[in-house]
């Protein structure tokens, strides 16, 4: 009965239904037929004690031998229906994975936002700082500071809308923040003054409201060779390109002594990108600081112009029409 | 300025190609806007004499011509009805080129023809096309026509700055270009007119520095119809200027020439004395463009003894102005105060080349050359004989000396300038020098009204040394680390936060239609543009609200169902003294809460939502809201946002009749907040955390339906101070089991010992004082 053969078969016989079990309760009812408490191998090593007392050594070895390869056995079958549960777990759980995210979306910055953006830190990466001011002027700001006094023959230049009283304007460029600024701070001093202006024109290329953006630099020995480099420099990094060729026209503005106009081209033709100029002393004067000591350039700019450039937006008022599909492409 | 490119040449011709010479004066601050051929490419096209015009035998609306091309004779057929015997044509001979066009030898109809004879449409001379173009009779029979009719001539147009009204003559372009390539230039000959008559009108100066030059004189014996030479219609012509008559047309020439305005008055409409003066009170002249204006004490006129006969340096009148009778006229030539001649002619509105060139400054050295140059051409047109140049004169304007020193120069531009290629420039351009140590002392030649600091000396010479030879430098300074106040948020970074939530930024127009302001507007009497360019730009906004709604209505005309946008804009208010400007942040939003998905079901954008979006953006801790009525919002879903106790804004869902008056089809949902009130932000300060474990306790209350349920929390929270540590609304129901006009509000209470943990006993009598406080602070009963 406890013969090598017999045992042999009893191993095979349980490793055989282990593995036709299902499910884990299923194999644990198995297990119990040959482990249990009144399992096959159980009644066996009963059965040892009527042995001689070798005999009872070696079979007794061989009974342990064939527990163990039996519980072996069952740990390999629990493992596979471990993995089998938690296969089916997993594919039960699959999802599609191609399908949209939930809840909201995303809005988007307005490209001239994105390009005023832009423009300041280029700026802040040279230490300028960045100032705002009134949108509703005075004369005196506007113009009378920016060496413009009455009746001179640049202010008919402006196309300048008046509110009620008529003391006041919508400021016609951003170059009055100089003004304040220099009134508020000490030189050495960078600043970039970026905002709203206002212009009584409307077409494809100019719009009653449109954006400019004012750069200052005033320092002890700052020239017009600095103010090119800046120009420049800034240009070539706004539009990423060292290609870019910029070119200073000289020009006449009343708050700059000696100005120019800064076109730039991407090969074929000039376009006018914006306006410059050593400050004009009576600008500086105006702004409490001393043009003997001190000089400086100053630059403005259309943001417009530059966001229209830079995306190859070709009407500007589409900039104020804010059609959600051409907010959109610039999210 | 519109001017003849060989008109120029013929002063100075240095050797440019005409794009080269566009290219100089655009770079020396003389922008060339525009450049024009007076005549497109075409070759081989002579003067010749129509000998003899017989009929085509074989067409009826064809002619055969002889031509006399000064070398041979030729037969040529011609289709044009003008053609007449003893005519002088442009005959394109066989071999020429025309603009699109080769002549060869053809046979039209049987009868051989040797040649064309040209329209100006054909020349590209112009339009016309009604037949062929008749050349005048001074031209030479068989000589190039490009050369007889000078079409080997550029329009140039100049934008020139109004400082430079120094360059508003070919004269002064040729100054100007003398200097630019640094060679001499061929100034016109002038040659004064000998008087023969002792004609003499006395001329009397009353208008101080208005006018401190006057020169006049009176050419008589004239024949005032005779015609003015085709070189000087041409010339004339091609600066724009139409030929009238002889007298005025010389007139305009030589204010094209030299730059001084001349004219010409009818002598025998003069009476007596000639005055300039300023106009007195009731005056009033008929202009020759025909206007009638009345003048004041501001305009200053030319007068004669019983009337005003010109507005000075603007305009002259009709009835003292040269016609084809005329015998005699009485020629002024003069300088105006810039100033005076400006006022008038923007005052008046009226524009005239004479005072577009007063108002910039006229060289107040040239008025007797000018006028010996317009006496001898109008002599030589007219006949005639002319008077002594009567010459008064008063103060000139100062040409006060600039001081300029070398070093400053180099200071200003950044590069290293010889001392003698200053003096060089400074001297090329007329400007009058006289050195001391180191310093050069400068003064301006009286046709510059430009120069008055050393600034202005500075960009002279850069302008001539050329920018373009200014290499570009990146300044050397000091680099001390920018303010970044960590209290501060950035205005970019609220309008990030808004696009992350996703809302589009929009840029809107600051100024409005008045009803915008009626309809959206708290305050209701908007600042008002006095020249706006329409009626919906009218009024500059107090609030964001209507632009967005405009531009939500124009979104949704381009079917869009969907519109989530905000604008950062500042918003303008009267004040007593000025002006306030507030920068504001609003924003809308319309249709379903999310973009159409699968995953979440879909609704309409309620309050809550864009309430959460405020959190989101400015933070939760710091909102409070409270139940208030806006113009623009629903009375029942509005609320004024506070902050710290302050009002800064407003939230709430657009009013029906807002939805329905602007023809939105489902409701809006819209904030606006001051700019200022949510960019500052508290310092994180460190607290120990807490060792002890909090203790949540759930209570819900009945209370009155319209309370608000921000208040109860807040009464919860403060009298639960400072154990409680968070109270947190977290159901709000009403319905069965609660009485009318009551609702529950159910709140999750978060209670916490920062040293022990708190026991079951403690929590409850603490829960229990709360209860009482809100029972009898808002009839509060809490709901088992």
């Amino acid at each position: 009965m406890s013969d090598v053969a017999s045992i042999d078969a009893l191993v095979a016989e349980a490793e055989a239904r282990f593995a036709l079990a299902a499910d884990a309760a299923s194999l644990e009812n198995v297990k119990a037929r040959y482990l249990g408490r009144s399992g096959a191998l159980t009644e066996l090593l009963k059965g040892l004690g009527r042995l001689a007392p070798e005999e009872r050594r070696e079979t007794g070895g061989r009974i342990n031998e064939a527990k163990a390869r039996i519980e072996r056995s069952l740990e390999e079958q629990r493992a596979r229906l471990r993995n089998e549960a938690l296969e089916k777990k997993l594919r039960e759980e699959a999802i599609d994975v191609t399908l949209p995210g939930r809840g909201s979306g995303q809005g988007g910055l307005h490209p001239i936002t994105r390009v005023r953006v832009r423009i300041e830190a280029l700026f802040h990466s040279l230490g300028f700082d960045v100032a705002e001011g009134p949108e509703i002027e005075s004369d005196f700001f506007n113009f009378t500071a920016l060496n413009m006094p009455e009746n001179h023959p640049a202010r008919s230049m402006h196309d300048t809308f008046y509110v009620e009283g008529g003391k006041h304007l919508l400021r016609t460029h951003t170059s009055p923040i100089q003004i304040h600024y220099m009134r508020s701070h000490r030189p050495p001093l960078r600043v970039l003054a970026p905002g709203r202006v206002y212009r009584s024109d409307s077409d494809a290329t100019h719009s009653p409201m449109f954006h400019q953006v004012e750069g200052l630099w005033v320092d002890e020995g700052v020239s017009l060779a600095n103010l090119k480099g800046v120009a420049i420099e800034f240009l070539q990094r706004f539009f990423e390109r060292t290609d870019l060729r910029v070119r200073f026209r000289p020009s006449f503005f009343p708050f700059t002594e000696p100005s120019a106009e800064i076109d730039m081209s991407f090969g074929d033709g000039w376009l006018e990108i914006g306006d410059c100029g050593m400050v004009h002393p009576n600008v500086l004067r105006h702004g409490s600081i001393d043009p003997q000591r001190y000089q400086g350039f100053a630059f403005g700019m259309g943001i417009d112009r530059l966001a229209m450039l830079r995306y190859g937006v070709d009407d500007l008022r589409l900039f104020f029409q804010n059609d959600l599909r051409f907010l959109r492409q610039f999210a | 300025m519109r001017f003849s490119e060989n008109w120029l040449r013929s002063l100075i011709d240095p050797a440019l190609t005409s794009e080269a010479l566009a290219e100089l004066l655009t770079m020396s601050g003389l922008e060339v806007e525009a450049r024009e051929a007076v005549a497109p490419a075409f070759s081989g096209v002579v003067v010749a004499t129509v000998a003899s015009v017989e009929p085509h035998p074989n067409a009826d609306r064809l002619s055969v011509c002889r031509v006399d091309t000064g070398v041979e004779t030729l037969q040529v057929v011609c289709g044009a009805p003008n053609v007449r015997a003893g005519m002088r044509v442009a005959c394109a001979r066989v071999g020429a080129r025309l603009p699109g066009l080769a002549v060869e030898r053809v046979q039209v109809r049987g009868v051989e023809s040797r040649g064309m004879l040209c329209s100006a449409r054909e020349l590209g001379l112009g339009d016309d096309h009604g037949g062929v173009l008749e050349v005048d009779a001074d031209c030479a029979v068989g000589s190039d026509l490009r050369a007889q009719l000078d079409l080997d001539d550029w329009l140039v147009t100049l934008k020139l700055t109004p400082n430079r009204g120094d360059c508003l003559s070919i004269l002064g372009l040729a100054r100007e270009l003398a200097a630019l390539t640094d060679k001499p230039f061929a100034a016109p000959q002038i040659v004064p007119v000998t008087s023969t008559l002792d004609d003499e009108r006395a001329v009397w100066l009353q208008a101080g520095s208005g006018c401190p030059r006057y020169c006049g004189r009176v050419l008589a014996s004239l024949d005032a119809a005779a015609p003015s030479p085709a070189w000087l219609r041409r010339r004339l012509e091609r600066c724009g200027v139409r030929p009238i008559s002889a007298i005025v047309d010389v007139t305009n020439y030589v204010m094209l020439e030299l730059g001084q305005p001349l004219h010409a008055f009818d002598l025998a409409q003069l009476e007596g004395d000639i005055r300039v003066r300023l106009a007195r009170a009731e005056e009033r002249i008929k202009l020759l463009d025909g206007r009638d204006v009345a003048l004041d004490s501001a305009h200053m006129v030319i007068a004669d003894e019983r009337k005003v006969l010109a507005l000075a340096g603007v305009m002259g009148g009709e009835a003292s102005g040269v016609s084809a009778s005329t015998g005699a006229i009485f020629l002024e030539s003069a300088f105006f105060d810039p100033t005076i001649v400006a006022q008038a002619s923007r005052g008046l509105e009226i524009a005239s080349d004479a005072a577009y060139r007063f108002e910039r400054g006229v060289d107040f050295g040239l008025a007797r050359a000018a006028m010996e140059r317009a006496s001898a051409l109008i002599l030589e047109i007219c006949g005639g004989q002319a008077g002594p140049v009567t010459e008064v004169l008063a103060a000139l304007p100062a040409r006060n000396p600039v001081s300029l020193r070398a070093e400053r120069v180099q200071r200003v531009l950044g590069i290293d300038l010889d001392t003698a290629r200053i003096e060089r420039i400074l001297r090329s351009l007329g400007f009058a020098i006289v050195r001391q140590a180191g310093t050069f002392v400068v003064t301006a030649p009286s046709y510059r009204f430009d120069i008055e600091i050393e600034e202005d000396l500075i960009e002279e010479i850069a302008r001539v040394h050329g920018y373009e030879n200014i290499a570009p430098t990146l300044p050397v300074a000091s680099t001390p680390i920018l303010a970044l106040p960590e209290r501060i948020v950035p205005t970019h970074a609220i309008k990030r936060a808004l696009a992350a939530r996703d809302y589009f930024e929009v840029v809107t127009f600051s100024f409005v239609d008045r009803e915008l302001e009626t309809d959206f507007a708290t305050a209701v009497d908007p600042v008002a543009v006095l020249n706006p360019i329409a009626s919906q730009m009218a009024v500059m906004r107090s609030t964001l609200l209507g632009s967005l709604i405009e531009c939500v209505r124009f979104n949704v005309a381009r079917k869009q169902e969907r519109v989530r946008i905000f604008e950062v804009a500042t918003c303008f208010e009267r004040e007593t003294a000025g002006f306030r400007q507030t920068e504001r942040v609003a924003g809308l939003c319309y249709g379903s809460a999310y973009t159409e998905q699968w995953g979440e079901r879909s609704r309409a954008v309620d309050f809550y939502d864009v309430r959460a979006d405020l959190g989101a953006v400015i933070g939760h801790e710091q909102l409070r809201f409270e139940p208030g009525v806006h113009p623009a919002f629903h009375p029942g879903q509005c609320a004024r946002v506070l902050i710290g106790g302050d009002e800064v804004g407003w939230i709430g869902a657009l009013h029906p009749a807002c939805q329905q008056k602007y023809e939105l089809p489902s409701a809006v949902v819209g904030f606006e907040i001051d700019l200022d009130a949510i960019r500052s932000r508290v310092l994180p300060a460190y607290q120990p955390l807490p060792r002890s474990q909090p203790v949540r306790r759930d209570i819900a209350l009945l209370v009155d339906e319209d309370l608000p349920a921000a208040r109860l929390r807040d009464a919860i929270f403060d009298a639960g101070k400072p154990l409680v540590r968070a109270v947190v609304v977290f159901d709000v129901y009403t319905g069965q089991g609660i009485p009318d006009g009551r609702k529950s509000l159910a709140f999750r209470v978060l209670l916490q010992d920062t040293e022990r943990t708190l026991t079951d006993g403690e929590v409850d009598a603490h829960l229990q004082r709360i209860v009482n406080v809100v029972q009898q602070k808002h009839g509060a009963a809490l709901r088992y």
